[in-house]
C-alpha cells in the first residue's frame, strides 16, 4: 500500500509513539513571532529553562505589529529581541529587514520538501506549499519546540483536492481555494491534512501555491500541501545549488516527497476550474462564498491589500494592472501592505509601487497591519473592507468591521469603483 | 498538576465559534494570561449571551456545538478559560489547534455526539445545569433540578496523559 507525502514525512520524523496515534515528531524548523511567543519565553524562563534546542533551526520575526504602536507592543517586541540575541539566533528579523512570516521565510529558503515545521500562528500551513508538512500550533507546543525540537501531531489522514481544467482569465489561487473552502466547509478538513493536485497546481507558480495552502486551516486543515516539483527547485535553487550537481538532481531527491499514487486518501474532491468566477465571502465564516458578480455594487470603505495569503509580488502585480492609470473612488480608502522588504523593493523597481501610490493607496510597511484589526488599518463598527486576507470573522479588522475576501485583482477593482466589482467588467 | 473539572455549566448553542470571538487580538498584546480575564468571549455573537453577566462569571463549564474554538491558533483562547476557572470544555467537535491547546495546558476539551449536547442544553430548562467530570469512567454526568442525565465519552490515552502530568510541557520534559 502506497503512501502519502504527509505519511512518508510523519513516518522519517517520528521520535516516540508514546501512546496508540499519538506521534511526537522532530522538527526541522520552529518558526516564532512576537505575539505567541513571548509568553511561551516567560514561561521558559520562570521554569529556569531558558534554553534552545537547535539555535539554526529556529527562525524568527517581529511582524503582527511594527513598528510597535504602543508599549504593549513595543514590550512583545523587546522580549523577542532580547530572546533571539540572548541565544544568538542568527535568522532574527526587527525593523528594516521584517516581514510577514509566512511570506519572509519562505522567500529566505527556509522551507524545503519534506521538512516538519511548527508555529504559533495557524496559517503556518502556508509552507506546506513546498511539500512540507507545516502545522500551526498554541504557544505550549511551541514553547515544546523551542526547548526539545519535537511536536506531537495525531496520526493524519489526508483528503486530496484535484484541481484540474485551465484557469480562466481574471481568476486567481485566492478564487480557487475560496471555491475549495465553499465546499469542504469551515470544519471539512479537520485533523485532515489538505493535499491539492492536478494539472492546475501543477502550473501554479509557488506564490499561489502558498495562497492555496495558506487558506487549508480555514478549512480546519492541520496542513496544505503540494507536492515538490521542477516549479519548487527553480524557486528554492539559490538556496541549494550547492547541495545538488544538477537542478534534476535536486528534483530526484525531492521526488521522494511525493505522494505514492497508490496512497489512500480519507476522501477526494474533484474540482474543475474551467468555468469557476472570482469568489468573494460574505457573512462572517470564510466558507460563505458567492462568486464577485452576486455581491457587485456593495459599497466599502477600504480596500487592504497584503497579508500572507496575497502579499507577494505577483498578487500586487496583479492589482496594479488593473490600477494602473486610474484613481481609486473618494469614498474608499485604499491600503496596500508589501509583505516583505524584498517584495517591496521588486515592486519598487517594477514601478508597482508608483502605481498604487498614483491611484491614491497608501503604501505601508511589510507587517500583517490591518489583516488581524491589531495595528494600522482598523475598521470602526459598521464598516465595511474588501480584504485579500484570509479570515472574515466578526471583528477581525476591528470590532463591528465585516470584511469580504477576495482576490487582489477583484480587491482593485473595488478599490476603483468603491463597491464590490468583478475586475472583468471594468 | 491536575486542573479541577466540572461545576456550573454555560451553554453556547452555536456553531463555529472562533478564537478571534473567545478572545478578541487586540488582548494579544498582554503578556500574561492573568491579565487576560476580564476579556473573556467579549465578542461572542450570540443572541441573549451577555459577557459581563453573572452566568459565565458563575461558570466553570462552557457546552457549545460544533467546531469550537476554530480560526486564529492563539493559546490565548485556552488561557482566558483557564484565568476564568473553566477547565471543561464540552462541544460536539473542536478545531484541532484549540482541542491541543487545552489538553496541553492540562484542560479537558470533550467530545459528545449531537443528541448528546441537544439533551445537555435541553437540560437548562430544568434550572441551573451542574456537571461532574468522572475521567475514570469517562463519563458525564449532568444534574439540573431533579434531573440527572449521564453521557459518556472517549478521551485518547495520550491525552488521558496530558491531563494528569499538567500539560504538555510536563509531559515533554520528563520524557525528552
Ligand atoms: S498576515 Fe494575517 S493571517 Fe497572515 S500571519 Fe499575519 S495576522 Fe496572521
Amino acid at each position: 500500500m502506497g503512501k502519502t507525502l504527509a505519511e512518508k514525512i510523519f513516518d522519517s520524523h517520528l521520535r516516540d509513539e508514546p501512546f496508540p496515534g499519538a506521534k511526537v515528531l522532530s522538527l526541522d524548523r520552529v518558526l516564532c513571532h512576537e505575539i505567541t511567543t513571548p509568553v511561551a519565553i516567560a514561561d521558559l524562563v520562570w521554569r529556569e529553562k531558558d534554553r534552545v534546542f537547535d539555535k539554526t533551526k529556529l527562525k524568527v520575526v517581529i511582524d503582527h505589529v511594527t513598528p510597535s504602536k504602543d508599549t504593549k507592543t513595543a514590550t512583545q517586541a523587546k522580549i523577542l529581541r532580547e530572546w533571539a540575541r540572548r541565544h544568538d539566533i542568527p535568522d532574527f528579523f526587527d525593523i528594516g529587514r521584517n516581514g510577514v512570516c509566512h511570506a519572509i521565510f519562505p522567500e529566505k529558503g527556509y522551507i524545503r520538501p519534506g521538512f516538519t515545521v511548527i508555529m504559533g500562528d495557524s496559517h503556518t500551513c502556508t509552507h506546506g506549499a513546498f511539500g512540507a508538512f507545516a502545522a500551526g500550533v498554541g504557544t505550549t507546543d511551541l514553547e515544546v519546540g523551542i526547548l526539545k525540537g519535537v511536536c506531537a501531531f495525531r496520526e493524519p489522514e489526508t483528503i486530496r483536492i484535484n484541481l484540474n481544467g485551465t484557469m480562466p482569465d481574471g481568476v486567481y489561487a485566492k478564487d480557487v481555494i475560496l471555491h475549495v473552502i465553499s465546499k469542504l466547509g469551515v470544519n471539512g478538513a479537520t485533523d485532515r491534512i489538505v493535499e491539492f493536485r492536478g494539472p492546475v497546481v501543477d502550473k501554479m507558480s509557488m506564490e499561489a501555491r502558498m495562497t492555496l495552502c495558506n487558506m487549508a486551516v480555514e478549512a480546519g486543515g492541520t496542513s496544505g500541501v503540494c507536492m515538490p516539483d521542477m516549479v519548487t527547485v527553480d524557486f528554492l535553487w539559490k538556496f541549494i545549488k550547492d547541495e545538488f550537481s544538477t537542478k534534476e538532481a535536486a528534483f530526484a531527491d525531492y521526488s521522494e516527497w511525493v505522494s505514492d499514487e497508490d496512497a489512500v486518501y480519507a476522501s477526494t474532491l474533484d474540482v474543475d476550474v474551467s468555468n469557476l468566477e472570482p469568489q468573494v465571502t460574505f457573512g462572517f465564516k470564510p466558507d460563505c462564498v458567492k462568486t464577485v458578480k452576486e455581491l457587485q455594487g456593495t459599497p466599502v470603505d477600504q480596500v487592504y491589500i497584503g497579508s500572507c495569503t496575497n502579499g507577494r509580488l505577483e498578487d500586487l502585480r496583479q492589482a496594479a494592472d488593473v490600477l494602473k492609470g486610474k484613481k481609486i473612488a473618494d469614498s474608499v480608502r485604499g491600503i496596500v501592505s508589501p509583505a516583505t522588504p524584498k517584495i517591496f523593493q521588486d515592486a519598487l523597481e517594477e514601478g508597482i509601487i508608483q502605481i498604487f501610490m498614483e491611484s491614491g493607496f497608501c503604501v505601508t510597511n511589510p507587517t500583517c497591519g490591518a489583516c488581524l484589526g491589531m495595528s494600522n488599518g482598523v475598521l470602526a463598527e459598521g464598516e465595511v473592507a474588501a480584504s485579500t486576507t484570509n479570515r472574515n470573522f466578526n471583528g477581525r479588522m476591528g470590532k463591528g468591521g465585516m470584511v469580504h475576501l477576495m482576490s487582489p485583482e477583484s480587491a482593485a477593482a473595488t478599490a476603483l469603483a468603491g463597491v464590490i466589482t468583478d475586475a472583468r467588467t471594468l | 498538576m491536575q486542573k479541577k473539572f466540572g461545576g456550573s455549566a454555560i451553554f453556547l448553542d452555536r456553531s463555529d465559534i472562533n478564537t478571534d470571538e473567545i478572545i478578541p487580538a487586540k488582548y494579544l498584546t498582554e503578556v500574561t494570561k492573568e491579565a487576560l480575564q476580564p476579556y473573556i468571549l467579549e465578542d461572542l455573537k450570540l443572541d441573549g449571551f451577555d459577557p459581563k453577566g453573572e452566568k459565565l462569571k458563575k461558570a466553570t463549564v462552557v457546552v457549545s456545538r460544533e467546531n469550537f474554538g476554530c480560526g486564529s491558533s492563539r493559546e490565548h483562547a485556552p488561557w482566558v478559560f483557564e484565568v476564568n476557572d473553566v477547565h471543561t470544555v464540552i462541544a460536539e467537535s473542536y478545531a484541532r489547534i484549540f482541542r491541543q491547546n487545552m489538553f496541553n495546558g492540562g484542560m479537558l476539551a470533550i467530545e459528545l455526539p449531537k443528541a448528546d449536547i441537544d439533551q445537555l442544553i435541553a437540560l437548562q430548562e430544568q434550572g441551573d445545569v451542574g456537571i461532574e467530570v468522572d475521567l475514570e469512567g469517562q463519563s458525564v454526568i449532568a444534574k439540573a433540578g431533579s434531573e440527572v442525565k449521564k453521557f459518556t465519552f472517549e478521551i485518547s490515552q495520550f491525552d488521558r496523559a496530558l491531563v494528569d502530568s499538567g500539560g504538555w510541557v510536563e509531559f515533554a520534559d520528563a520524557r525528552y
